[in-house]
C-alpha cells in the first residue's frame, strides 16, 4: 500500500495514497463542512462534483483554495482547514448559495432535515450580504415526486444517483450560468420522461427541491367522510421504519403500535400487504412452474427467465428501456395492487359495501408506489384499486397531526382475513427474497410434498447467478 | 489601459514602461489573455467598464460551481447598483471581498479571473468608485443615472429650441424666459445640449 504523509491543521498524519483531504481530515477528528459531497457507504459510491466550494481549505504553496472533497493528499502537503481566509471564503460562498435560495424554511417539507440549513447553521450565517435576483424554474408535479427547482443548489447528487447508480438517465444539468439547473432533457416534466419514480433523487436531495408528493390531506378527507369505508394496507418495511420518526431506535418493530395508531386515525380496516404478497408469490410460483414445464416439454415460445413484477420502478424501467422484453416479468400484479383488487372486490362484497364507497390507502416505503396506483390498468371504470399511497413519513405526519403519543400506544392485531401472512411474504423486501419465496411455492406445487426446510439461503444476496437445490 | 479582455485588468500611466509580455503583465495585475489592448481616457467610466466585462463573464459561466454561477451575477448586480447611484457605504467593502472570494474559490480559470476587471479598477481608480458611491456622481459622465442636465438661467435666452427638440417634453418655460428641465422626465439623451446655441445647458 502506497502511503503519503502530510499535515492538516499542524497535525501530522499518514494516509493511503489517493485519499482525499476531506477523508484524511476526518480520520483525525476534523470535520470539514461540505454540501454537494455525498458518499453512499453501502454502494461505496461518491458524488463529488466540487461544485459548492463549501469544503475549501488552504494548501501551502497553492495559489487558490482547494476543495477538500476533490483534492487528493500529496506527500508533504501542509493544509489549514480554518484560517480566516478559509472561513471567510466558506461563509461568503454559503451566503451566495443562500442568496439564490427561497427563504421558505418555515413551510418547507425538508425543514429540519435540510443539509443546506444544517451547514448554514454550522457556519453561523446570520445575515446574507449578497442579495439579488433569484433563479426561477417551472414547477413539476408528478404523481410521486414534486420538483421545486427554485430550491436546487446544483449539488448534482440527484443527477449522479439517477445516472450512475440507478442508470435511469433522466436527470442532468441543463442551461448554463445563473440559469443552470438539474432537470430532464428540455426541462420536460418527469411524467413525460423515462423516470421510473424510484425516488432515489428525493432520498439524496439535500434541500426541498425534490420531495415526495404528499397525500396526507386526501387521506384525512377520506377518513372524515361518513359515506366511505377506508381500508389501509401496510407494507412490511413500514413497521420497521415508523418508530424512528418517534425517537425510537431505527429498525424497531412497531407492528402492534402501528395498527393501533391506524385505528385511532379512523381507518375502518387495518390490513397487511403481506397477505397480498402471499397471493403474489402463489401466482409467481405457479407461473414459473408453468413456464418451466412448457419449456421442458419443447415449447420454444415460452419466455424464460421469469423476472419479478412487484416493483413498479423496475417495471417502468423495463417498459422504457427494454420494451421488447415486456413479457419476461411475471404477469402477477404487485402485492399493493393485488391487495387493492381483492379489497375492492372480495372484501367489498363481503362487507356489503359498494366499490366506489371503499377507499383503499396503502402505506409504502417507496415513492414509485404512488405512481403505480395511478396506472390506468389498475382501475375499474376510472375507480383505482388503490386510491392513494402514502409513505412512512406521511403516516408519521398523520399520527402527529392527530396528537397521538405513539410510544405510549398498546399493541393491537391486524384485522382478518387480510391481515394474515406467511414468512414468504416477509422476505420480499430482501434481495433474492421474491425468488426464494417463489421457489418454495413451486417446489410444493411440483412435488406435491411439503417442503421441510423452507430456506433457500443460496438464492439470497447480490450475486448475478445463484443456484439452489431442495 | 485595459489588456487581456474580460479576464484581464486595467493599468494606468504608472505602468507605461511595463514590457508587454506574459510575466510583466501578470505581475502588474493584468494579463496577456487574448492579446487585446484598449486605451481609454477620462471620458470612460471605470465602474461601467468593469460592469461591461462582468456581463460577459455572467453570460459565459457554465454554472457548475457556486462562486462563479452566483458570485459573478452578484458582482454584476453590485456594479449595476453603483452605476445607478443606489449603493450604500458598505458596498465597496463587500464588492472587494466577493471579488477576492470568487477568485479564490472558483473551480476553473473563468471564475478565477473574472473578478480581475473589478479588482484592478478598484486598485487603480479607487477615487472613481468613491465618487460614484459617496457623491452619487460619475466623473466620466457615462453613468446616465448619475447625470443631470441643467439649464443656466443666466445664459438661457428662452429661444425654446431645447424644449422643441426634447423627445419626452421634459423642458418647460415661456418664450424669452429661462427654461427648466424636469429631471424626473429627462431621459438624458443630450439632444437639448447639442441644440443650444448659447451654451446654457450642461451636465452635472
Amino acid at each position: 500500500m502506497d502511503i503519503v504523509k502530510l499535515t492538516i491543521d499542524d497535525k501530522t498524519l499518514v494516509v493511503e495514497k489517493g485519499t482525499t483531504l476531506l477523508e484524511a481530515a476526518k480520520t483525525i477528528g476534523i470535520n470539514i463542512p461540505s454540501l454537494c459531497y455525498m458518499k453512499l457507504e453501502d454502494l461505496n459510491f461518491e458524488n463529488k462534483p466540487g461544485g459548492c466550494r463549501v469544503c475549501v481549505v488552504e494548501v501551502e504553496g497553492r495559489r487558490n483554495l482547494a476543495p477538500a472533497c476533490k483534492t487528493v493528499c500529496e506527500e508533504g502537503m501542509k493544509v489549514q482547514t480554518h484560517t480566516v481566509r478559509v472561513v471567510n471564503a466558506r461563509r461568503t460562498v454559503m451566503e451566495l448559495i443562500l442568496s439564490d435560495h427561497p427563504a421558505e424554511c418555515l413551510t418547507c417539507a425538508k425543514s429540519g432535515e435540510c443539509d443546506l440549513q444544517t451547514v448554514a447553521q454550522k457556519l453561523g450565517i446570520r445575515e446574507i450580504h449578497y442579495q439579488g435576483e433569484q433563479s426561477h424554474y417551472k414547477g413539476d408535479k408528478s404523481p410521486a415526486i414534486i420538483r421545486d427547482m427554485d430550491k436546487c443548489i446544483m449539488c448534482r447528487r440527484c443527477e449522479t444517483v439517477c445516472n450512475e447508480v440507478q442508470t435511469v438517465g433522466v436527470l442532468s444539468a441543463i442551461n448554463r450560468g445563473f440559469e443552470a439547473v438539474v432537470a430532464p432533457a428540455f426541462e420536460m416534466d418527469l411524467d413525460h420522461s423515462t423516470c421510473t419514480y424510484c425516488g432515489q433523487c428525493v432520498a439524496v436531495c439535500p434541500t426541498g427541491a425534490l420531495t415526495e408528493r404528499d397525500y396526507t390531506w386526501k387521506v384525512i378527507e377520506a377518513l372524515v367522510d361518513p359515506t366511505k369505508t377506508v381500508v389501509v394496507q401496510t407494507a412490511p418495511a413500514v413497521r420497521a421504519a415508523l418508530g424512528e420518526s418517534f425517537g425510537m431506535e431505527p429498525g424497531t418493530l412497531v407492528t402492534g403500535k402501528m395498527v393501533t395508531a391506524l385505528r385511532k386515525l379512523g381507518f375502518d380496516y387495518v390490513f397487511d400487504t403481506d397477505f397480498a404478497a402471499d397471493l403474489t408469490i402463489m401466482e409467481e410460483g405457479a407461473e414459473i412452474l408453468d413456464r418451466l414445464s412448457k419449456h421442458l416439454s419443447g415449447d420454444k415460445e415460452v419466455k424464460l427467465p421469469i423476472l419479478t413484477s412487484c416493483c413498479p420502478g423496475w417495471v417502468s424501467f423495463l417498459e422504457h428501456n427494454f420494451a421488447d422484453m415486456k413479457d419476461v416479468p411475471s404477469t402477477a400484479k404487485s402485492p399493493q395492487q393485488m391487495f387493492g383488487a381483492i379489497a375492492k372486490s372480495y372484501l367489498a362484497k363481503k362487507l356489503g359495501v359498494k366499490r366506489e364507497d371503499m377507499v383503499v390507502v396503502s402505506v409504502m416505503p417507496c415513492l414509485a408506489k404512488k405512481y403505480e396506483c395511478t396506472r390506468e390498468e389498475f382501475s375499474v371504470n376510472g375507480d383505482p384499486d388503490v386510491n392513494m399511497s402514502i409513505s412512512t413519513r406521511e403516516l408519521a405526519q398523520l399520527i402527529r397531526n392527530a396528537n397521538i403519543d405513539f410510544k405510549q400506544l398498546t399493541d393491537e392485531e391486524f384485522d382478518n382475513p387480510m391481515g394474515e401472512s406467511t414468512g414468504a411474504s416477509v422476505i420480499f423486501g430482501t434481495t433474492g427474497g421474491v425468488i426464494e419465496a417463489a421457489v418454495r411455492t413451486a417446489y410444493e406445487l411440483y412435488t406435491k410434498k411439503e417442503l421441510k426446510k423452507v430456506d433457500f439461503e443460496e438464492l439470497r444476496g447480490m450475486d448475478g447467478i445463484r443456484q439452489a437445490t431442495g | 489601459m485595459q489588456t487581456g479582455g474580460p479576464s484581464g485588468g486595467c493599468l494606468t500611466e504608472k505602468h507605461l514602461d511595463t514590457p508587454i509580455d506574459y510575466e510583466h503583465l501578470l505581475a502588474s495585475g493584468s494579463m496577456m489573455g487574448s492579446g487585446g489592448m484598449i486605451v481609454m481616457d477620462e471620458d470612460d467610466c471605470m465602474v461601467s467598464m468593469a460592469k461591461f466585462y462582468l456581463e460577459f463573464t455572467v453570460e459565459e459561466s457554465c454554472g457548475k460551481c457556486a462562486p462563479c454561477r452566483i458570485g459573478n451575477k452578484r458582482l454584476h448586480e453590485m456594479l449595476d447598483k453603483i452605476t445607478l447611484g443606489k449603493a450604500d457605504e458598505g458596498e465597496l467593502t463587500r464588492l472587494r471581498n466577493l471579488a477576492n472570494v470568487i477568485k479564490d474559490t472558483s473551480l476553473c480559470g473563468l471564475g478565477q479571473t473574472s473578478p480581475n476587471p473589478v479588482l484592478s479598477t478598484m486598485d487603480n481608480f479607487p477615487e472613481e468608485y468613491g465618487i460614484h458611491v459617496h457623491d452619487g456622481k460619475c466623473p466620466a459622465g457615462q453613468c446616465k443615472a448619475l447625470m443631470h442636465y441643467i439649464i443656466d438661467s443666466h445664459l438661457c435666452v428662452g429661444c425654446t429650441l431645447c424644449s422643441r427638440v426634447c423627445p419626452v417634453d421634459a423642458i418647460s418655460g415661456d418664450k424669452k424666459t429661462p427654461h427648466i428641465i424636469d429631471s424626473s422626465i429627462c431621459i438624458k439623451c443630450g439632444a437639448c445640449m447639442d441644440k443650444c446655441k448659447f451654451g446654457a445647458i450642461s451636465v452635472q
